[in-house]
């Protein structure tokens, strides 16, 4: 199995070019960061090369890393039920930026792009019918994007009196708790609950 | 006489529609009785099950996998479970793998039961239902006996199952498989030879290998179409490569040869059911893994060894950390390749856990499937789409 994806990187390079960004081979799948504008290219490469045949697309989706420039990453799956094969492809955007949509090539693709719009906000090219799809009708933000809360904004209920369903904003009965219960003899990301009164302390003796 | 202007007729099929097999809404556009154009509004279900599992540690997870298709449960436990599995490295012991392989064919079977039964009943049989859904309730009280709940399972783990089965468990489901073939006797009887049925089936949702293909098709979608691609052959995942089993193909690709795989898949279901009961008899052991890193001691010792206690505690608060990386991983579900994308962050709990559910590309896909057709042919082809709306909204 490493061996076939060996050549076939190899084969991916020869044929593409410098639009194979990266290639990782880790857990026995093949990642290949491509760039964004020859995405359309590599994808219809991929299907269209005897050697490959990768004629589903299993998926698209989006990962959201806000720390990086080009924040999202847009995540292809391929199959290629013949040559039995996956391959992940990926590209990289930011807010802003819209990614070609591969309809054309995959027409399977509308729904899935129109899902990483709708939970991350990724624009995407030529998509034939960019609306949102999984979250309510009006809604607004961007629901899987990490800097928007799990409780999320808004919350609906049905109103006796009005005789019709209203949204108003979330109000929880108690604030909302994230355990972190990483150990912390390994090393705990935050300060500890407890330790700013110590190093207050001393401070304030020190002084 | 002067031409009159015909406007298209708009109609909107469900959310509250019996055959809609859920809350799905959909829009038709239609001339006459005949259908232009079907635009289905998905979402009404929408739990935000990947969100919630970014916040929950990995083995909190799981519960999450029995609401999304909540028809064959533990089939997308199964999924998830191969997903950490390969990030951690895990092998999981062999009679847990045997236990996973039966529990994900009666899955199987449950999901086959009432979706043929109910798109049977969507087209106007009445007695299909009521005779499969006798046959679902005693393999939901498998899956009680097994699990503790007859439907949201939470019986797969991380590394295995959570419990072994009893030995009178294996013998009953054995004893089920005999019987339930004459139940599927029964159940063909009324349909497969049925001529209104074969009138409400033959040539409707037709569709070649070339479009399957190109919309995502997977599982009895696209093995109507003509294609022998079953993950369970050509991926095979726990102990799948040594079952014994037939990958019923279509030639036509349309409802009645899907209901015909169907009804031959769930055979097969029953030929590895057999055959899981046989092994489960010589193959003892464990059925999880023993490692301490993602297991829990057993209850015997938590009441002897504090260390235990604390183990124990620590990996249910905590969890366990899985190492960066991302993988997919796929399975066979009922309904065509189900996958789970897990991207980890070296953390305790998932940094992404995409849902790769087969409906979504089954449902996308209806107005192709059902233009041109008569309205009352819509029920037929939903029912043939094989739709869940736990994993289509997620």
């Amino acid at each position: 199995m490493l061996e076939t994806k060996k050549e076939l990187v190899s084969h991916l390079k020869e044929a593409l070019g410098n639009a194979v960004l990266d290639t990782v081979i880790a857990f026995d799948e093949l990642t290949v960061v491509v760039d964004k504008e020859q995405l359309l290219e590599t994808l219809k490469f991929l299907r269209d090369d005897p050697r490959n045949q990768f004629t589903i697309l299993v998926d698209v989706c989006g990962v959201d890393y806000p720390g990086r420039t080009s924040r999202f990453e847009v995540v292809y799956h391929l199959l290629s039920p013949t040559q039995n094969e996956r391959i992940r492809v990926k590209v990289t955007t930011d807010e802003n930026t819209p990614v070609e949509s591969c309809t054309e090539i995959f027409p399977a693709a509308g729904w899935y792009e129109r899902e990483a719009y709708d939970l991350y906000g990724i624009l995407f090219n030529n998509h034939p019918d960019l609306r949102r799809i999984l979250t309510d009708y009006g809604f607004s933000g961007h629901p899987l994007r990490k800097d928007f809360p799990l409780t999320g904004y808004v919350e609906v209920r049905y109103d006796e009196e009005l005789k019709r369903v209203v949204y108003e904003p979330v109000k929880l009965t108690q604030e909302f708790r994230r355990f972190d219960n990483l150990s912390p003899w390994e090393g705990a990301s935050g300060v500890l609950p407890g330790d700013e009164k110590a190093t207050q302390d001393v401070d304030t003796e020190g002084s | 006489m002067s031409e009159k202007q015909i406007r298209n007729f708009m109609l909107n099929f469900g959310p509250q529609h019996p055959s809609a097999h859920g809350v799905l809404r959909l829009v038709l556009e239609l001339d006459g009785e005949v259908v232009e154009r079907a635009d289905p509004h998905i979402g009404l279900l929408h739990r935000g099950t990947e969100k919630l599992i970014e916040h929950k540690t990995y083995m909190q997870a799981v519960p999450y996998f029995d609401r999304l298709d909540y028809v064959a449960p533990m089939n997308q436990e199964h999924a998830f479970c191969l997903a950490a599995e390969k990030l951690l490295e895990l092998d999981v012991p062999r009679r847990g793998q045997i236990i996973r392989v039966l529990y994900s064919e009666i899955g199987r079977i449950l999901n086959h039961l009432l979706n043929v039964t109910s798109m049977a009943l969507d087209i106007g049989a009445l007695t299909p239902p009521l005779w499969g859904w006798e046959e679902r309730e005693k393999l939901m009280i498998f899956y009680e006996r097994a699990s503790g709940a007859r439907l949201h399972a939470n019986y797969f783990r991380i590394g295995g199952v959570h419990q072994d089965l009893t030995d009178s468990l294996i013998d009953d489901i054995e004893a089920f498989c005999d019987p339930f073939l004459s139940v599927c006797d029964d159940i063909e009887g009324l349909l497969t030879d049925n001529r209104i049925f074969k009138q409400r089936n033959v040539d409707i949702g037709v569709f070649n290998l070339e479009d399957a293909m190109s919309r995502g098709f997977s599982g009895v979608m696209l093995r109507s179409a003509g294609a022998a691609w079953d993950l369970r052959k050509a991926q095979p995942y726990d102990c799948y490569a040594e079952m014994e089993f037939d990958v019923p193909v279509g030639k036509n690709g349309d409802c009645y040869d899907r209901y015909l795989i169907r009804m031959e898949e769930m055979r097969q279901a029953v030929k590895i059911i057999r055959q899981c009961c046989e092994l489960l008899r010589t193959e003892k052991g464990p059925v999880s893994v023993t490692d301490g890193r993602t297991a829990v001691p057993s209850r015997a010792s938590m009441k002897q060894s504090m260390e235990s206690l604390i183990h124990h505690f620590k990996v249910h608060t905590e969890g366990f950390r899985v190492p960066a990386g991302e993988v997919y991983s796929a399975v066979e579900a009922p309904k065509g390749e189900f996958g789970v994308y897990l991207v980890s962050d070296g953390s305790n709990k998932p940094y992404r856990c995409k849902i790769r559910a087969p409906g979504y590309a089954h449902l996308q896909a209806t107005e192709f499937i059902s233009k041109g057709h008569m309205l009352a042919d819509v029920a037929a082809i939903i029912g043939t789409l094989d739709v869940v709306f736990g994993e289509i909204d997620r």
